[in-house]
């Protein structure tokens, strides 16, 4: 039995002036999901997790969120989600647990509730001790949790995540990709916008790639890195003598060769084959293979394939 | 549940949302420097500018001055609020929570109205105690400054609409709305003995129909009578909310 969306987005679009920098988006995403939305800047992410979390009214097209237009039923379809937006706008004279009283009343949370979820969100995001200091003390890492605390204690069953780990420490965004991945495997829904194709790569269950306000892809992050087949790669590196470069880019099914730092890479769809080619040559040569392996398309590469329309096949 | 009972529902929450931006708002805004600069500095130093050296009686300009205290304070928090949210990037946070821009609105006009009415209670604590000014109706009095200063925070809303890149933008727009209604209302000389000019636009003025209230209240002689001032008030107040509801929607992503 086929799942219903929790958010289901029909032909939406945004124009400001003449500019259309959402065009009639369409997708789903599904319960228990982390979606990625990515794409470069200025592709529209922004606009459109702006459009569906009720900040911005679109111009054309619908989504339902939980069954709730956007249009319609905005207060309904906003009382499933809670948002953390890119840059950490938590009340900065506030303290840490005023921020987060003070979502969860907005939200109309129960204080018996959002006292035990306060408590036990601060303790899970070790922001414990520092409850009664104002976020204005806080550091960036820091200030970025106490965002995730207070769109969780709300309740939600969707999260929007607008690039939740940009710019912070390592420690501090594998702390939050630790616990956001937690949460989804507990049942939460996570809409996540980011820049980051590792994090991408590494989280989301399906993944949405925007352009100029379309959508050029939406599928499964391994789906995606086969379906532009051609971009994988044979890597090979060999002793001194090198054979010629011109030479290994006229192997049986390479599509192109590249060389940078004394390492070839050579594109085909039969990256198997190839590898064979090239362990003959280098012994018909007499040379010597320091390295070689088969690299598939990262999803970055996919990522820089449909926003830059540079070769390859094209996705379905 | 019937569509009646969810409609009720619905108001509840919603009434309950405006009392958390309310109780926001008092703590994050109430202490803030402009709001102190002209809410509270301004109309002390036009009560110093208007009296020292004027053979006036004091308790005379007691309503007066209660009326323009009132003004200052009731719409200083507006113009403040949501420019300095949009500033901070709050201002996304909140328009993304259950809660419809009206109740956010309303919460905010709550926030100018408990300020100015507190804040009011000073010079007519001051007037009765220092002066030969009296209370001649408490009903009036009261009424004046409960719906003065709903509408002149619902004015002040208002004036927080236009996309500004700071909160001094918007203050100095206040002022310049701020001000010249002042002159014309009443506040320093009784309209009745204000040029002929001036009464014509005094109508136009709401702090004119506070005043006329408070003055009222006090004891002495009112240019419009109690019903207009009650009806005018009210009238101002439901065109300066839906007018800030509407320019809030239209100005929200400019703002952003």
């Amino acid at each position: 039995m086929k799942m219903e969306p929790v958010i289901e987005v029909q032909g939406l679009t945004r124009r400001f002036g003449d500019i259309t920098a959402v065009n009639r988006v369409e997708f789903e995403v599904y319960p228990g999901e982390i979606f990625g939305f990515l794409g470069p800047n200025g592709a529209g992410k922004t606009t459109t997790v702006r459009m569906l979390t009720g900040i911005i009214i679109p111009t054309g097209g619908t989504a339902v969120i939980q069954g709730h237009d956007i249009g319609r039923e905005p207060l309904l379809s906003r009382a499933h989600i809670a948002v953390v937006p890119e840059e950490a706008n938590v009340y900065l004279d506030l303290t840490v647990w005023q921020n987060l009283m003070l979502m969860a009343e907005l939200h109309g949370v129960s204080r018996h509730s959002r006292i035990q979820e306060a408590g036990r969100l601060l303790e899970v995001f070790g922001l414990n001790e520092r409850k009664k200091q104002k976020a204005r003390a806080l550091s960036k890492g820091l200030r970025q949790r106490l965002m995730l605390c207070a769109a969780l204690v709300t309740g939600p069953e969707i999260l929007f995540l607008d690039e939740p780990t940009s710019g912070l420490d390592v420690q501090s965004a594998k702390l939050i990709r630790r616990i956001v991945l937690n949460l989804n495997r507990n049942g939460l829904t996570v809409f996540l916008t980011t820049h980051n194709m590792h994090e991408a790569d590494e989280m989301c269950s399906r993944v949405a790639i925007i352009d100029k306000g379309r959508i050029a892809a939406i599928d499964e992050p391994e789906k995606l890195r086969s379906v532009i087949s051609s971009r994988q790669y044979v890597e090979v590196q060999f002793a001194d003598p090198e054979p010629d470069q011109a030479g290994l880019g006229a192997l049986p099914g390479v599509s192109q060769a590249e060389s940078e730092s004394g390492t070839s890479r050579l594109y085909t769809k039969i990256p198997g084959r190839v590898a064979a080619e090239v362990a003959e040559l280098a012994v018909t040569q007499g040379l010597e293979i320091v390295h070689l392996s088969i690299r598939k398309p990262s999803l970055e590469d996919v990522f820089l394939y449909l926003t830059s329309g540079s070769g390859g096949e094209a996705p379905q | 549940m019937t569509a009646q009972s969810e409609t009720a529902r619905t108001w509840r929450r919603q009434l309950r949302g405006a009392l958390v931006i309310f109780k926001k708002n008092a703590f994050l805004y109430y202490l803030k420097p402009p709001v102190l600069i002209f809410g509270i500095l301004f109309p002390v130093f036009f009560f110093f500018t208007f009296k020292l050296g004027r053979p006036v009686p004091v308790e005379t300009i007691v309503p007066g001055m209660a009326a323009m205290g009132l003004w200052f304070t009731a719409s200083a928090v507006g113009p403040l609020v949501t420019p300095w949210e949009r500033t901070a990037k709050t201002y996304e946070r909140l328009i993304s929570t259950p809660l419809s821009l009206p109740s956010i609105l309303a919460g905010d006009v709550i926030s100018g109205l408990v300020f100015g009415a507190c804040l009011s209670v000073i010079p007519v604590l001051l007037g009765l105690g220092l002066t030969d000014a009296s209370i001649a109706s408490m009903p009036h009095l009261a009424a004046g400054i409960v719906l003065g200063a709903l509408c002149f925070a619902s004015l002040g809303v208002l004036l927080a609409a236009p996309p500004a890149s700071g909160p001094s933008n918007i203050m100095l727009l206040s002022n310049l709305v701020r001000l010249p209604l002042l002159f014309v209302s009443g506040v320093f000389l009784p309209i009745a003995q204000m040029p002929a000019w001036a009464r014509w636009i005094a109508p136009l003025s709401p702090l004119s129909y506070a005043c006329a209230l408070i003055r009222s209240g006090f004891g002495h002689t009112a240019f419009f009578p109690p019903w207009l001032d009650l009806l005018m008030l009210v009238g101002f107040t439901g065109v300066f909310f839906l007018a800030s509801c509407y320019f809030h929607r239209k100005w929200r992503v400019k703002g952003l």
